[in-house]
């Protein structure tokens, strides 16, 4: 493997007596999208903050780009993009002004800064919007004129913070189309997020904090692994039938109000054909049947002991 | 490129962002503006007989009153863009595209030199409306052209030293509220010193803070060029009182930033 994109060790911040971070450690490789998946307040925007160079860190080491947030900042900042929470665009200029602002600022000669400007507006289908202020846009247009200021300066790394908190389906699809292009020109991308799903379909590999660390890493396959098993859930027509079968097959877990039973299974055919095998010797009708995968709802669960974060608050 | 070319290229195109933004919404000018010509209006008119007669010039009355008070409005039209340079850097800070900014290999002052220079070319453009304005109520300046580009370089200095204290002051305020506020003392000033009313015309304790306070030095510098008043030492005063309000307000305005919280 070459050199990580991003590499932390042992990483520490408190604000005050209040720990964020402590003793996170993190490898993302280069051309990966990580995910940081967490609830509020887990430290997810503190390390995209001290990544970014804009928080220093307590202690530990972060390398990003090869440099090192503290020792190097300007390095890692000629590195990387950053869209954070709340966009950052500015309201007084047009959508074509800010991408000319961030040209201005990165040096490059006009002709470039107005070919790569013009490649952005067209490939975020913002060309019609260019000349209107960002404060008239929609949010999924705001944040994809706010990914494409960062995407001027044709970053190696990208951080996303909460990339689709608050935006309606459709801009969440463009924006995760938009992370899946820059993956495709090798760009490193870290996002956080507290939708189960988007770290399901975006990330190579997924990192749950909790705490101020990781508590687990790996593939979403992988995390998946780590529960225990799948269940199948039986419905039934009446509590007759829901009792009987809770008595043939010998398990808790029935919901006596929606008559239904949960039945742990590793969701195998066997194990499928066995369990309909008692209910037919029992004479138990099933009114109907479903085969349910674990998902990262129930790796949240049992990684920290609570249930998956509330989607819809974003974190401080 | 080097870190200094650099520093000036990203200054420059702050700067422009900042223009923009005053062309884009002038409002800020015009308010730049309004107040001391309120003043004036009140000042000649409804104190400036009485107060004039006091002056004791062989003129007495209003004319007299207009001449005296120009400067020290102009001085005061300052200190209230500087308030309003402090109101727009603190609004500015609650925007996301300052974290941009600080994510960004650019230099850092170049953000709060942007907002300086803005609010330099910000209050000359008003302090102009505001001659303007006293020239119509009977201000008669005796300067020749080389004293009225002394006066305005001089306008241009004290302005850039109350805009970096107020951009200071606009970053060590955590909202947009108390950043109008803080520079409060600056609008209060001049009235504290020979800006309205000679200072040998105030009571013993509060004439000796009148003649000692930066404000006076520095009006009668301004007055002694539009007006052929003697200027004496107050000039080589009034200077180092810029100086000094510049290196405090760089200084203390480049710690404010660094030490902001990221968001």
């Amino acid at each position: 493997m070459t050199r990580p994109a991003i590499s932390v060790r042992g990483l520490r911040k408190s604000f005050g007596t209040q720990v964020v971070l402590d003793g996170l450690d993190l490898t993302v490789a280069e051309g990966s999208v990580f995910a940081l998946l967490g609830p509020n307040g887990s430290g997810k925007t503190t390390t995209v903050d001290i990544l970014s160079t804009l928080t220093p860190p307590d202690a530990g080491e972060v390398l990003v780009g090869g440099a090192d947030v503290t020792r190097d900042p300007r390095a890692v900042r000629a590195a990387i993009a950053v869209t954070g929470q709340s966009t950052a665009v500015d309201d007084l200029l047009t959508g074509a002004e800010n991408l000319r602002l961030v040209a201005d600022l990165l040096h490059l000669d006009r002709r470039t800064g107005r070919a790569r400007a013009a490649d952005l507006l067209e490939r975020f289908d913002l060309v019609e919007a260019a000349a209107t202020s960002p404060s008239t846009y929609s949010g999924g247009m705001r944040r994809k004129l706010d990914l494409a200021m960062g995407l001027m300066g044709d970053p190696r790394i990208v951080f996303l913070d909460e990339p689709t908190t608050g935006l309606d389906p459709r801009s969440r699809r463009a924006v995760w189309d938009v992370v899946r292009g820059l993956v495709g020109e090798g760009v490193t991308v870290l996002l956080t997020t507290q939708y189960l799903e988007e770290a399901d379909q975006l990330a190579d590999r997924i990192g749950v904090l909790d705490g101020g660390r990781l508590v687990a890493e790996g593939t979403a396959a992988e995390l998946k692994r780590q529960v225990p098993g799948g269940s199948l859930r039986l419905r039934f027509a009446d509590r007759t039938a829901l009792d009987g079968a809770t008595r043939a097959l010998g398990t808790a877990g029935a919901d006596a109000d929606a008559l239904v039973l949960e039945v742990p299974s590793d969701g195998s055919v066997r194990a499928l054909k066995e369990v309909l095998a008692r209910l037919d010797d029992a004479a138990v009708e099933v009114a109907e049947l479903t085969v349910h995968e674990p998902d990262l709802d129930d790796v949240f669960l049992a990684l920290t002991g609570r249930p998956t974060p509330n989607v819809e608050v974003s974190t401080p | 490129m080097t870190t200094l070319s650099s520093t000036m290229s990203d200054s420059a195109t702050m700067l422009r962002r900042n223009l923009k933004h005053a062309l884009r919404y002038p409002s800020l000018t015009v308010i730049v503006a309004a107040m001391p010509i309120v003043f004036l209006l009140l000042f000649v008119y409804v104190f400036g007989g009485t107060l004039g007669a006091g002056l004791g010039g062989p003129s007495g009355g209003r004319a007299e009153y207009a001449e005296y008070l120009t400067p020290g409005l102009l001085v005061l039209a300052i200190a209230a863009a500087a308030q309003g340079t402090a109101i727009s850097i603190a609004m500015d800070m609650t925007q996301g595209i300052i974290s941009r900014f600080r994510t960004m290999s650019i230099s850092r002052a170049a953000v709060l030199a942007g907002h300086v220079g803005g609010a330099v070319v910000q209050t000359l453009v008003g302090l102009t409306l505001v001659v303007g304005a006293a020239l119509l109520v009977g201000f008669r300046p005796d300067a020749g052209v080389l004293e009225w580009l002394a006066a305005i370089g001089f306008l241009a200095l004290v302005s850039l030293a109350l805009s970096w204290l107020s951009v200071a002051m606009g970053l060590a305020t955590k909202t947009v509220e108390a950043a109008s506020n803080v520079p409060m003392p600056l609008l209060l000033l001049p009235f504290f010193g020979s800006g309205f009313v000679p200072t040998d015309s105030m009571p013993a304790g509060l004439r000796w803070f009148a003649e000692h306070q930066p404000f006076t030095p520095i009006i009668e510098t301004l007055r002694g060029l539009l007006t052929g008043t003697g200027i004496g030492s107050s000039g080589a005063v009034a200077v180092a009182w810029c100086v000094a309000f510049t290196v405090v307000g760089w200084w203390w305005a480049r710690r404010n930033y660094e030490r902001r919280p990221a968001r």
